[in-house]
């Protein structure tokens, strides 16, 4: 059983209802405690970082992400969740995130419209089992205003170009973080969560 | 690289999809249920649900719907029409939208625009307005005004400050309806595009007066738009999706094919 994490933000019955689609067993939990019977954990997200970070600390979700993931539990952040796995980010300040992964999420600079909306692609920078039958430049939906620039890193699985080319897909021993909404990129968002749900 | 982003709108009227000339609605376009399934299998890249009715019931029937097309439908889904409270906007993006389009709220209680943006984020947050082009000398720079009630009522408020404002209190996108367009197949209004998207740096989205192909390509290139909202064109069938994206990719407009 996936579980989805409800901290109190965002939009999670599309998350919900993707794996639903698929035929995966999948619950929003609302309290750390329910995570213990779960399987692999999901942490969505459509927050703004400062937001998000306290409100996972006052949750108690901070210390169950670290548990399950002790544990072997195989992790999934999506958008914002994502961002809440490298080490920090300047989003309306300067905020800790759980530091995962080493990185800094930023704002997008330049000549681009912010927010990054719509449907761009990614190229894969190594191998994962999450990206299994997926292939370089598939679209997948984007929204966002602040992202991890992509450094060379055996931790970034894909990379995207907006601009500059950041960080769309991380991940390493079973914890994995998406920049775009798989639960809104269609057939290749699906094939990702299944991918996800098939990993142990 | 970025796509542009081609949208059908369904205009829903007690849960059928109605499509109107000028902002009056008239003829029945089917079922939003089937439609919207057959969008998203003809590779929609989002779809807009604007109920027309803005009732109470109007609303209820279409919650009930985005919960519908949202249990097998994977893409992205706005809602819009009628939202009046911060209220309205939490119980649509909590039945499944992902996004709300705030029309005239946004003239009568700008701060509307803050408190959502700020609780939900920008990215969630589309102000939309409805125009209308302002008679003014043609060597004169153009003028637009903004409308509100399903483009009935003048408010004699610059367009293009409103927009600024917008912007400014946190949208994170802008539908631009041409009023002088709706309905007319004719066209989007261009220079509003391009205008608009000189002055602001959120992704645009153009509506209103889709009758070709060429139309769609113009406002994504010459007009600037990020996306372009087409209704009628699709509806009856003029055009499917694909065959409008194929178009704008031998032009080398990008597209998800």
């Amino acid at each position: 059983m996936i579980a989805i994490v409800d901290f109190g933000l965002g939009n999670l019955r599309s998350v919900e209802k993707a794996f639903e689609f698929l035929g995966v067993s999948a619950v929003i939990v609302e309290n750390p405690r329910q995570v213990d019977s779960a399987s692999h954990l999901v942490l969505p997200g459509d927050a703004a970082f400062g937001d998000a970070i306290s409100k996972l600390r006052k949750g108690g979700w901070v210390e169950c992400i670290e548990r399950s993931i002790a544990a072997g539990k195989p992790f999934l952040g999506i958008c914002v969740g994502l961002q809440l796995m490298f080490s920090k980010s300047l989003e309306l300040g300067c905020h800790e995130g759980l530091g995962l992964f080493s990185g800094i999420c930023e704002r997008f600079q330049g000549s681009e419209r912010v927010p990054h909306i719509g449907w761009n692609q990614i190229s894969f920078e190594n191998p994962s089992p999450l990206l299994n039958g997926i292939s370089p430049g598939t679209y997948f939906y984007f929204v966002h205003s602040y992202c991890v620039h992509a450094a060379k890193s055996k931790a970034v699985l894909a990379s995207t170009n907006y601009g500059i080319d950041f960080v769309s897909v991380v991940g390493s021993d079973g914890v994995f973080g998406v920049q775009f909404h798989p639960e809104k990129s269609q057939s290749g968002g699906l094939r990702l969560l299944k991918n996800f749900s098939r990993i142990n | 690289m970025l796509a542009k982003r081609i949208i059908p709108c369904l205009d829903v009227k007690n849960g059928r999809n109605v499509r109107g000339v000028h902002f009056s609605a008239d003829r029945d376009a089917g079922d939003p249920v089937d439609l919207a399934q057959r969008y998203d299998i003809e590779g929609a890249d989002e779809l807009v649900f604007y109920d027309i009715t803005a009732s109470a019931d109007g609303r209820a029937i279409v919650m009930d719907l985005v919960r519908k097309v949202s249990e097998q439908v994977f893409i992205p889904l706005t809602v819009g029409g009628g939202i009046r409270s911060f209220a309205d906007v939490r119980t649509i993006l909590k039945n499944g939208a992902d996004k709300v389009s705030i029309n005239s709220a946004h003239v009568h209680t700008p701060d509307i625009i803050n408190e959502t943006s700020e609780s939900f984020g920008s990215q969630c947050i589309v102000a939309a307005v409805d125009v209308l082009r302002k008679r003014v000398d043609p060597e004169e720079h153009p003028e637009w005004e903004i409308y509100i009630n399903g483009g009935r009522k003048a408010t004699g408020i610059n367009a293009l400050e409103w927009i600024e404002e917008l912007v400014f209190r946190g949208a994170g996108e802008l539908v631009l309806n041409s009023i002088d367009a709706d309905g007319t197949l004719e066209g989007y209004d261009i220079e509003l595009n391009l205008e608009v998207s000189q002055k602001v740096n959120v992704p645009i989205v153009a509506s209103g007066g889709a009758g070709s192909m060429e139309h769609i390509y113009e406002v994504l290139t010459h007009g600037r738009a990020s996306a372009a909202l087409a209704a009628s064109i699709f509806h009856y069938g003029q055009h499917s999706i694909p065959e409008v994206k194929q178009f704008l990719n031998k032009r080398g407009v990008i597209v998800r094919l």
